[in-house]
């Protein structure tokens, strides 16, 4: 069997037997269900939210939960290796780095990705039946498509954590810190520019700045593609640009590649 | 004429300041086992590593099937190769055939080989429970069936008895034994020494990195000239009259001789006519590895001294 191949089955079987990917793809459907039916009831009402409402607080909610979910199932997938005495076992088979990389990328990320598409694709098909499918399936393909973006980007930046630190207590510590600072830290600051200094950072500006981050990246797409009235903070400017739906799509696209090239550079150069 | 399979060339390995391995030369022929002894930390596991192509060297040269083990060519001898690591713990949440399974796909090794070689191992009934439910000597038996996967021409074995209790230890040997047969070369890595002996062509000792000794046992042996101990028993006192036995006394009914006087010492013994037994040992592998590594420190003494 192809080494790639091997090592991602192995990964893959490992995702099932540990429920993991039972338990991601229960909350992804149980958020999205959720919130198709009862999002509104925060605001007072008890009807069924808007197509775009649903996909708005979707958004806002998973980019808290995707990334904290891919970290947490990727953390220790070198370091815990190393730590058992496996990884060098690994390498003394006929796989190169690169193979072992790219296998446990292809296992872990079809986790996330098989999850993603069926926790929020349940949701999906019922609004569907209930509303039309013409309306929900687009809206929601789109959004399916860069929960899968933002997962196996986050999928990359455990690699990186993981094949940094030689301990898997400072690995889970170091995904935190990345969380924190791509989910809170990152946005803070962009608001901070943005209020503190007076036409310091221009709307085209701003937009730039949130490309080097892949969770506000998914925001944007998402929420560009609504109704703007739904959409307020620091994005309802940056929505307005001018950037194609594509254009950030391959954006995000390079937020995955990169991390794993990154992963590659560090695991060649490491010592075990 | 047989085959070199390992060959090290003045190898020298250093990790930042510590010189992990100096001057190392090994020439490792098919069908040949040698054994690697050393205290930890004297350079057996970053040898091991140079010659599996983990690691790099800093000067000289490895060739391990007659390739560079970290060449790209050498990928395919790969599969040629068993490796048994110090201290594995495996996959704690799958059973011992599903880790099997894996490195089988790894190294492209026949699926019917799994089953086997746990039976060999001994692990037939606890196959298909998970490995954290497993003893320490179970998993190093998984560690062996492991390293045994493919058709391994070249074995390096880290530490293979620890863990194993004495009848499985048995098996492990007549299993070396059985390899060395079919032209395997195996490098069993200890310190561990009683029960080796009979099972390697060759010692090699490691000290701080440097090679200390080398050779089949017999010629470190002689070339160590370490004394044959001779217990008695029944002469007791006699043993002190005598004036040329009294030279070699180191208790009263103990007596270390040079091997070149082992057969005259005997037959002197043999003359007392209260003697009730005799105890003849020739020097082990644990004297001669106490006695090369003794040697080696004083030098390395000495050398600082200077």
């Amino acid at each position: 069997m192809n080494p790639i191949l091997a090592v991602a089955l192995k990964e893959f079987q490992d995702g099932l037997r540990n429920r993991w990917f039972i338990s991601i793809t229960l909350i992804f459907s149980v958020l999205s269900i959720g919130l198709s039916y009862y999002g509104s009831a925060a605001s007072g009402q008890i009807t069924a939210p808007s197509l775009s409402t649903t996909i708005a607080s979707l958004s806002s909610l998973s980019v808290f939960i995707i990334p904290l979910i891919a970290l947490l199932l990727c953390y220790d997938s070198f370091v815990g290796e190393q730590e058992s005495g496996t990884l060098l076992l690994l390498l003394t088979y006929p796989i190169s780095h690169g193979q072992l990389l790219l296998g446990k990328f292809l296992g872990m990320g079809s986790i996330i990705t098989l999850a993603t598409v069926l926790g929020f694709g349940s949701a999906a098909l019922l609004l569907g039946f209930n509303s039309s499918f013409a309306a929900v399936l687009p809206a929601f393909s789109l959004f399916i498509l860069t929960s899968i973006l933002l997962g196996l980007t986050f999928v990359g930046f455990a690699f990186v954590i993981s094949l940094s630190v030689s301990e898997k207590s400072k690995a889970a510590g170091l995904s935190l810190i990345v969380w924190l600072f791509f989910i809170l830290v990152f946005d803070l600051v962009l608001l901070a520019l943005l209020i503190g200094i007076e036409n310091g950072v221009s709307q085209q500006g701003l937009v730039q700045l949130m490309m080097f981050n892949p969770a506000d990246l998914f925001r944007l797409i998402n929420l560009a593609a609504l109704d703007t009235g739904d959409v307020n903070g620091v994005l309802a400017v940056a929505v307005n640009s001018s950037h194609s739906a594509v254009s950030l799509l391959l954006v995000m696209l390079a937020w995955v590649i990169a991390p794993l090239l990154a992963a590659m550079t560090i695991f060649s150069r490491k010592t075990i | 004429m047989s085959e070199t399979i390992v060959l090290l060339e003045q190898v020298n390995k250093h990790y930042q300041k510590i010189k992990a391995l100096q001057n190392i030369d090994l020439r490792l022929e098919a069908g040949e086992v040698l054994g690697l002894f050393g205290h930890n930390g004297a350079g057996k596991t970053t040898m091991m590593k140079l010659i599996l192509g983990i690691i790099k060297v800093s000067a000289g040269n490895v060739s391990v099937f007659g390739l560079d083990p970290l060449d790209k060519q050498a990928w395919a001898s790969r599969k040629k190769i068993g490796y048994l690591p110090e201290n594995v713990s495996f996959y704690d949440q799958l059973s011992g055939t599903e880790v099997l399974t894996y490195f089988a796909r790894l190294k492209s090794a026949p699926k019917n080989q799994i089953v086997e070689l746990l039976e060999k191992v001994g692990l037939a009934d606890a196959k298909d429970r998970a490995v954290k439910t497993y003893s320490k000597g179970m998993r190093q038996r998984l560690g062996l069936a492991q390293a045994f996967l493919g058709d391994p021409k070249l074995l390096l074995l880290d530490e293979p008895t620890v863990g194993l209790d004495p009848s499985a230890t048995q098996e492990f040997y007549s299993s070396v034994d059985q390899l060395k047969s079919s032209g395997a070369s195996i490098i069993l890595c200890s310190h561990v020494l009683p029960g080796v002996e009979q099972h390697i062509d060759r010692a090699m000792i490691l000290s701080a990195g440097k090679s200390a000794a080398i050779g089949t046992l017999s010629a470190l042996r002689d070339a160590a000239r370490l004394p044959v101990s001779i217990k008695t028993q029944g002469i007791n006192g006699a043993l002190k009259n005598n004036e040329q036995l009294a030279g070699f006394m180191v208790a009263h009914n103990h007596l270390l001789v040079p091997e070149s006087q082992k057969v005259q010492i005997i037959r002197q013994l043999m003359e007392f006519e209260n003697i009730s037994d005799i105890q003849v040992e020739a020097a082990s592998l644990e004297h001669i590895y106490q006695h090369y590594l003794a040697d080696n420190k004083s030098s390395i003494e000495q050398g600082s001294k200077l």
